[in-house]
């Protein structure tokens, strides 16, 4: 088998050498009754070309040739091949997490400039080395308000994604944490008054994300008020890291958890992404997951080690700050790449792109006799239609025209059956945008 | 440096600094094709939310820049690519390209996870098929793939094992934990809303069973057990251990990490296990690309089945597959979306490749490690004598006698080209050296391996400050990691007059 | 370095100096010695309830994590402020200019129970032999 070293003869004077006759002598110490006597009933084995044949077929079972206007927690952005080409390198692809220090300085500075990167973006100071994604990000954050305030309380805007809002869900369930949701106003932002009315000084966290489930951008400055007027932590999550480019960060949050999966990594089905926590300095021994940080070697030189690690479950065990060891370390590479690549202007000019493009769809969009937009206030490129019919239905017949259709939001939200969550970013050309409109008007226009 | 290092020799690697560094106003690296709309009106569009200016301090630099201190920084690290990774536990195999090459075609890399399930028949299929060949390997009834690593599948499983005993009437209050286990396993336990007890190992570092008897009560939920053990040891008395939980109502958990000693030799549901997660970054060949991404899924018996978290996979009528978001008991979702699915495809290419065959890979890594073992005791102190699995635990107590300890000696095996073994765990062997080579080390390889271990013993006892103060050929020497842990410096800040510069 | 003759000590190697109703607590020599460097201290804050025997606060070095026990019940009345800039006192001046904590005792009687400088030299000494090298 081409991934095993060894000849059978050296198998022999191994054996030979531990003093054993067979490999079976090796397992004695499982009993008798439990070592399997059949082979395993798994497909295989295949060659190389095979594997391949077998992905390239289910790859063609998918949605090849559609062009989708899906967002929803998941972005399609421009990803530079230079990205792979890095993180296909195998000092980075095949090495472990840099506990060994002197052998791990690549992976050890490159998590240092993420840290840097993300704390950047988000208007923070201190950031970790990623989390498993953004909905475990904001559980955690929000686990870390409640042991840094010591409450147990959590209001979380509805307008928050679904799934993010499941996930700490089945997370509080087992903590105490009593999680309750604000409503969101007639312009889809978070309900001021209602949260007001709801915060009281038993409030660990208000946790809030803009651009929202919606599309639309959430005002942090009211929000972080009400929050800290009642001594709750303001934690904000963001799932289209893209919009930093161009959007002011949450620097009156506390904690900031974001989805880093727009910068440069494949949307995959829902998977690898790269979690983001970040925060104040004086929290940062709160903070779950690793943290690298800067040092000196015993000639001054400067080097990099992982620190602050009495917070993690290797040394503290049942009182770690979270269970979490491996984390996401590669897509937190590429995520660093991608950014380096993209630059402050590239990053900037991304996100206009984004803006103008999705300014442009909803304008053609209401030209449509029937759609209306759903929410009148500033959104980045997500935005939120009415249809007069079933999302479900307009959708199916899109998709006869290789179109994959809006997220229909009556599922999640059933008060916004026959709305939808449309989104457009730098990948989809004009020409796309236009026959979307017109296979859209064309829908319509079918007898119901 | 003596001549009997025949692996390494000092390579030149480029020093490099931070990318900001580097940083300069008008560089790009990155260009966008051509708007092809009408700009939006920014000030009208994003009024008060708009940043003005790009994000501070980010970088500005060329294509050339960013390749060139990547790939410098790379060479700074070792990898599996490079050679041996013995660290116990983690399973440092090879990570096989062609894995890397199907998780990035079209048409798998690019589904986004909401769209038409009847245009994701595709993805649902390598899903059902990964599901399949797990269930086969584990010897269980049922499985969850959406668990993002081992320590997120621990809390996976204690979730549906408190959600079952909930169903009951009562989740109870307390795991036992062995005081060998990995710390991921007591920081579960806790998040799962459990009270940890330990239960001490007996002199072979087994799970004492007549401790068990007694410290199995009605509180107890479950016991997390690891088999093999972190000492490389197969639990012997397993199907025991299952009997006296079952018979209070409890259930076994167990950690999955060591299965690279277990698959297609034998099947933990065969065990008594109810419930155990894998590591497919471990076991299953998918990258550690520095610390992740991993997934660790969980595998059950049914009476386990109906907690899973949604959505579940269902085959409906004409071989269709669909994703069911709601299950009335399921604990929930643990992560957005279904897991890890680039992980995923990773880990079903290894199975495929290995097929039935993967039993070979079995029995190399245990071949791989008794060979060490048996080269290796005397050298070292062995603590347990109890056959080695696919990892053998030596202590460092030989070498300490002249002040060597294991840290050190970790340390020196990096000036002989290898990355060091586990040092200090498990926690109850003192000094603990825990090496685990895998299927995918050559004999050539062992034998460099063993050389190096050997000399480094001489060397303890005959020149103990070579030892001690080692790496001697790395571009850094040992960091100073008190400084880094009383003033943390986490991330780069630019230079200016007033502020604590960042270099 | 020596044992204060005027302080007690407890077998989890905190000290404490009493003068009338006040104590001063702090860890011992022989603690720090274990623990190595230390990076960080974790301790109550002014006002906070401590009971005998019970872990007030932390001390850290870079692998390991000690729960401080206070050697009797009280009332903290300040915490070292200098400690958080400062965490390597404790490997320096263990036993003076890095106390831990000062508080009023709830039973001042009851530190006579704590052993006495001798008695602790001892009880380290013992214990050192048990260990292995």
């Amino acid at each position: 088998m081409r991934y095993l070293p060894k000849s059978p003869a050296e198998r022999q004077e191994m054996l030979a050498a531990i003093g054993a006759k067979s490999i079976d002598e090796l397992f004695s110490s499982i009993p008798e009754r439990f070592r399997l006597r059949e082979a395993l009933k798994i497909p295989g084995p295949y060659s190389e070309a095979e594997i391949i044949q077998y992905f390239k077929d289910r790859a063609a079972e998918n949605s090849n040739g559609y062009t989708s206007f899906l967002g929803a927690g998941v972005y399609n952005h421009l990803r530079s091949v230079v990205t792979d080409t890095i993180i296909l390198r195998g000092e980075f692809l095949t090495s472990y997490t840099p506990y060994q220090a002197e052998i791990s300085q690549g992976t050890l500075q490159a998590i240092f400039e993420f840290q840097t990167l993300m704390s950047q973006l988000t208007g923070q100071e201190v950031a970790n080395a990623s989390m498993y994604d953004g909905s475990t990000a904001m559980t955690e954050a929000v686990l870390m308000a409640e042991r840094l305030t010591g409450r147990q309380r959590v209001l979380v805007a509805r307008s928050v994604h679904p799934e993010y809002r499941e996930v700490l869900k089945t997370y509080a369930k087992n903590s105490g944490l009593l999680v309750e949701e604000i409503p969101f106003a007639a312009n889809g932002t978070v309900d001021q008054q209602k949260l007001k009315i709801a915060l009281k000084d038993d409030v660990a966290a208000v946790v809030v994300q803009s651009p929202n489930f919606f599309g639309v951008i959430e005002p942090y400055a009211p929000l972080a008020e009400s929050a800290h007027a009642s001594g709750a932590m303001f934690v904000v999550a963001i799932t289209e890291g893209v919009s930093l480019g161009l959007l002011r960060p949450p620097s009156e949050a506390d904690i900031v958890a974001m989805e880093a999966q727009s910068f440069g990594l494949a949307p995959s089905y829902g998977g690898p992404f790269a979690g983001v926590i970040a925060s104040r300095d004086k929290y940062v021994r709160q903070m779950p997951g690793r943290l690298a940080g800067q040092t000196t070697d015993s000639e001054g030189r400067r080097g990099f080690v992982l620190t602050l690690a009495t917070r993690e479950q290797h040394i503290r065990r049942e009182k770690a700050t979270s269970n979490i060891c491996t984390n996401q370390a590669l897509c937190a590479l590429a995520a660093t790449v991608h950014l380096t690549l993209l630059g402050k202007e590239g990053l900037r000019e991304m996100a206009e792109q984004n803006l103008s493009k999705a300014h442009f769809a909803l304008s053609e969009l209401l030209k449509i006799p029937g759609v209306r937009r759903t929410f009148d206030a500033p959104f980045f490129n997500e935005f939120t239609v009415e249809f007069p019919r079933s999302v479900k239905i307009v959708n199916s017949q899109l998709s006869r025209e290789k179109i994959i259709g809006p997220f229909a939001l009556g599922t999640p939200y059933p008060e916004l059956t026959k709305h939808a969550l449309v989104c457009v970013t730098e990948t989809t050309p004009r020409a796309e945008i236009e026959r979307f409109a017109g296979a859209l008007k064309r829908a319509l226009e079918q007898p119901v | 440096m003596n001549e009997k290092i025949k692996k390494v020799s000092r390579h030149i690697n480029q020093n490099e600094g931070l990318i900001f560094e580097k940083s300069s106003p008008g560089k790009r690296a990155f260009e966008l094709p051509p708007l092809d709309v009408p700009a939006a009106d920014l000030t009208k569009a994003l009024g008060a939310n708009h940043r003005r200016e790009g994000v501070p301090g980010f970088p500005e630099v060329s294509e050339i820049e960013v390749i060139r201190h990547f790939t410098r920084l790379s060479t700074w690290n070792h990898a599996i690519d490079l050679g041996m990774y013995p660290l116990g536990s983690c399973t440092m195999k090879y990570n096989p390209r062609v894995n890397e090459f199907v998780a990035r075609l079209d048409g798998i890399a690019t589904e986004h996870p909401y769209q038409p399930q009847e245009l994701s028949q595709g993805c649902l299929k390598i899903l059902r098929l990964l599901e399949k060949c797990l269930l086969e390997i584990t010897g269980m009834d049922a499985i969850t793939l959406q668990p993002a690593a081992g320590a997120q599948g621990e809390m996976t499983g204690l979730l549906l094992i408190r959600a079952y005993l909930q169903k009951q009437g009562n989740p109870r209050k307390k795991v036992l934990i062995p005081d060998s286990a990995h710390g991921t396993n007591p920081a579960t336990a806790v998040i799962a809303g459990y009270e940890v007890e330990n239960i001490k190992s007996e002199s072979h570092g087994q799970i004492d069973v007549e401790k068990l008897r007694e410290q199995v009560t009605g509180d107890v939920a479950a016991l997390m057990l690891t088999n093999p053990s972190t000492l490389g040891i197969f639990e012997q008395r397993i199907a025991e251990i299952a009997e006296i939980l079952h018979a209070k109502g409890a259930l076994l958990y167990m950690d999955g990490a060591n299965m690279n000693a277990l698959t297609g030799v034998t099947r933990p549901g065969d065990l008594g296990v109810d419930v155990m997660h894998l590591n497919l970054h471990k076991t299953f060949s998918t990258p550690h690309g520095g610390g992740g991404p991993g997934a660790g899924p969980v595998a059950m018996k049914k009476i386990l089945e109906p907690f899973r978290p949604v959505p579940i996979l269902v085959e409906k009528e004409g071989g269709r597959l669909a994703l069911e978001p709601v299950r009335p008991d399921s604990i929930g979702k643990v992560k957005a979306f279904s897991g890890n699915f680039g992980v995923l495809v990773r880990a079903l290419a290894y199975i495929l490749a290995y097929g039935p065959g993967v039993r070979q890979a079995t029995e190399d890594a245990v071949l791989n490690a008794n060979y060490i073992r048996k080269q290796l005791a005397g050298v070292f102190e062995l603590p347990y004598s109890l056959p080695s699995m696919h990892e053998v635990v030596f202590s460092d107590a030989i070498q300490k006698k002249n002040g060597v300890n294991t840290m050190d000696i970790a340390k020196r095996l990096i000036d002989y080209g290898f990355h060091p073994y586990t040092t200090a765990f498990p926690l109850i062997v003192a000094g603990a050296m825990m090496i685990e080579p895998t299927e995918s080390e050559s004999k050539e390889e062992c034998d460099q391996f063993i050389d190096a271990m050997k000399s480094i013993a001489e060397e303890a006892a005959t020149n103990p400050e070579i030892v001690k103060t080692a790496p001697h050929t790395t571009r850094v020497s040992r960091l100073d990691e008190v400084g880094a842990a009383r003033k943390p410096v986490l991330r780069w800040k630019p230079a200016s007059p007033r502020s604590e510069a960042a270099d | 370095m020596a044992y204060p003759k005027n302080y007690r000590y407890t077998k989890e190697h905190e000290w404490i100096e009493v003068k009338g109703d006040v104590a001063t607590i702090g860890i011992t020599d022989h603690a720090q010695h274990e623990l190595g460097d230390v990076v960080f201290v974790e301790l109550p804050k002014p006002g906070a309830k401590i009971e005998a025997g019970k872990s007030f606060g932390t001390v850290e070095s870079v692998k390991a994590v000690s729960e401080i026990y206070a050697p009797a019940a009280g009332e903290v009345l300040e915490a070292n402020g200098e400690l958080h800039n400062t965490p390597e006192k404790i490997n320096s001046d263990p036993h003076g200019a890095a106390w831990l904590i000062k508080v009023r005792l709830s039973n001042p009687a009851a530190i006579s129970s704590l052993m006495d400088a001798a008695a602790y030299e001892a009880y380290i000494a013992e214990k050192g032999q048990e260990t292995s090298a």
